[in-house]
């Protein structure tokens, strides 16, 4: 695209935001009672990162959950629907195709979503963005006045799941992080660029959340590689 | 199985306008009102004036420099308008403003495959009102790969629904040495009516320069409003010499310009040219300019296209009156 500079945000919007939230309205009304599945298995992975045991076989079933998820939304949301009125979700589609993939090899085939403890405040942190994504994101847009019947929720729609999969992301130990937060981050940014560019005034929420998730990660990694750096007397205790 | 309304009474967002907060009375009746006074008061500047209108209240018209068919001097554009998808109501709504613009008198729709459903979207209405006849359908070819050319353009006819286009374009310029001799060859061959191409927003004007010196198109679509004016300087009078018919987008700046004059009051001259709105005004602004065969609003509202429509009548801003046009909207 020549002169990129010149183009505005609002350049790159192909519909108005009320046809954006109609497209809710008639997604929600489609795949009822697809959200009350949804939501069941939202607390169930809720369940097992609560769970101070089997962590190992909680962080597959977790991922094989989200895995779940990423394609519903891939397949029902963007491809057969918000395609109608954005030929960039025919892409978006197949990102969540490919974040289900990766959740899929990581976090069920090699079980590395719980191989080690993260710090606490990591824990609480990506636990709390979870539960954001569970319990409060639905409510936002509908109690500035977008209406219910567009609620968004997670498992079958985009910025809610992608926004809990870096919730748990963030509280659990996984080594491949790093992959497997890349296109949920990549979708908030362009969720929130497509709700900014509709003036929508929650349009910050989806990036904030994301920047946190992956400075809270960031943090921990560190502390990882600093501790795995510090030489250890045989005894198992750091040297001064 | 119904979405359950959880007991809440659903708030239903305000219709999407393309001239939002600026409340637009019905035209018409001025339109009415300027009867066998409304008589077009060409300036000197003015050497290819719109068609006078044939009975008191009809829509002035201006020829297409290639061939002399005249047109209203307001179509229908769709960006982002028409993109309502498999939305049932978003259809029906698109359908009504279709005939609200065809009773009004109008004739050129535009559209692009850039635009998301919208080809699909006008598809649905023109079927649903009866495929009017005097529809003049203007579409674009928007496909960075030139052999390819041919299957969107057969893709978005079948949107349409038309047998032909009358006019399609080359959006944004894009691939345009490979894509024109396509469209040239489909004109010398009946399969299309005219062909042009299209910029917006004042980018890549040098290039669309470049086709309008070197190729034989009938249109050229650039942004031009009571603001955007590069295109006087340099488009709009080759545009003029080369006998090539202008058609504008952004006539309103997607709502940005009537948003700008927000609650100003109407000028005392508006009158003068049978405006009793901004948005006419601002129109007329537009299509005064001789080289301007159509401008091209969108709108998802069945009142503002009659208005919008209803700009194509009465009395033309002169020269003077078109610059005291652009210097007081600047000033506001």
């Amino acid at each position: 695209m020549s002169e990129w500079w010149t183009y505005h945000l609002s350049d790159f919007l192909l519909f108005s935001a009320r046809t954006y939230y109609r497209l809710f309205e008639i997604y929600n009304a489609a795949i009822w009672p697809a959200q009350v599945a949804a939501v069941v298995l939202g607390i169930w992975i809720a369940r097992l990162a609560l769970s101070p045991r089997e962590t190992r076989r909680g962080g597959r079933l977790a991922a094989a959950i989200l895995a779940a998820c990423w394609t519903w939304v891939a397949i029902a949301f963007h491809s057969r629907r918000y395609s109608t009125i954005n030929w960039a979700a025919v892409y978006f589609a197949w990102a969540f195709a490919l974040e289900a993939a990766l959740l899929l090899w990581f976090g069920v085939v090699r079980a590395r979503l719980e191989v080690e403890r993260p710090s606490r405040f990591a824990r609480r942190a990506g636990l709390a963005i979870f539960f954001f994504a569970l319990v409060v994101l639905p409510f936002v847009s509908p109690l500035l006045g977008r209406g219910w019947k567009g609620v968004e929720i997670f498992g079958v729609a985009p910025d809610p799941t992608a926004v809990a999969t870096l919730g748990i992301l963030t509280a659990s130990g996984c080594w491949r992080r790093g992959s497997l937060m890349f296109l949920p981050a990549i979708w908030c940014a362009v969720s929130g660029f497509t709700l900014l560019a509709m003036k929508s005034p929650v349009s910050w929420i989806p990036p904030l959340v994301a920047a946190i998730a992956i400075v809270v990660s960031a943090a921990q990694a560190r502390g990882r590689r600093k501790r795995e750096r510090t030489p250890s007397d045989v005894s198992g205790l750091p040297v001064s | 199985m119904a979405f359950p309304s959880f007991g809440f009474r659903f708030f239903e967002p305000p219709p999407m306008r393309d001239t939002d907060t600026l409340s637009r009375r019905a035209f018409l009746a001025s339109v009415a009102a300027t009867g066998a006074a409304a008589v077009l008061r060409p300036s000197a500047a003015l050497a290819r004036p719109a068609e006078p209108a044939s009975r008191p209240g009809a829509l002035l018209t201006r020829a297409i420099p290639s061939t002399g068919e005249k047109l209203p001097l307001v179509g229908l554009g769709s960006w982002i308008t028409f993109n309502v998808g498999d939305d049932p109501a978003g259809r029906d709504s698109c359908a009504g403003v279709l005939r609200a613009f065809f009773q009004a008198g109008g004739r050129l729709i535009d559209s692009s495959p850039m635009y998301g459903s919208s080809q699909e979207v006008i598809g649905y209405g023109l079927r649903k009102i009866g495929n009017p006849s005097q529809l003049f359908s203007s579409d674009k070819v928007w496909i960075s790969s030139g052999a390819r050319g041919p299957e969107q353009i057969e893709a978005s006819r079948r949107h349409w629904g038309v047998p032909r286009f009358d006019l399609i374009e080359v959006h944004n310029v894009t691939a345009w040495e490979e894509h024109l001799p396509t469209l040239l060859a489909m004109k010398a061959a009946g399969k299309l009516r005219y062909v042009g191409v299209t910029t917006s927003e004042g980018r890549r004007h040098d290039e669309v320069e470049k086709i309008m010196r070197s190729q034989p198109i009938d249109f050229v679509q650039v942004s031009y409003n009571a603001l955007d004016r590069d295109v006087e300087a340099r488009i709009l009078p080759l545009a003029r010499e080369r006998r090539i018919g202008v058609i504008c987008n952004r006539p309103f700046r997607r709502g940005e310009l009537i948003q700008r004059i927000g609650n100003a009051p109407l000028p005392g001259w508006a009158r003068e040219i049978d405006c009793s709105t901004w948005a006419q005004v601002l129109l007329k602004f537009i299509v005064s300019h001789p080289a301007v065969v159509c401008a091209i609003p969108a709108t998802t509202r069945v009142d503002h296209v009659r208005e919008n429509v209803g700009a194509s009548a009465g009395r033309m801003p002169d020269d003077a009156m078109r610059r005291r046009i652009a210097a007081h909207v600047e000033s506001l």
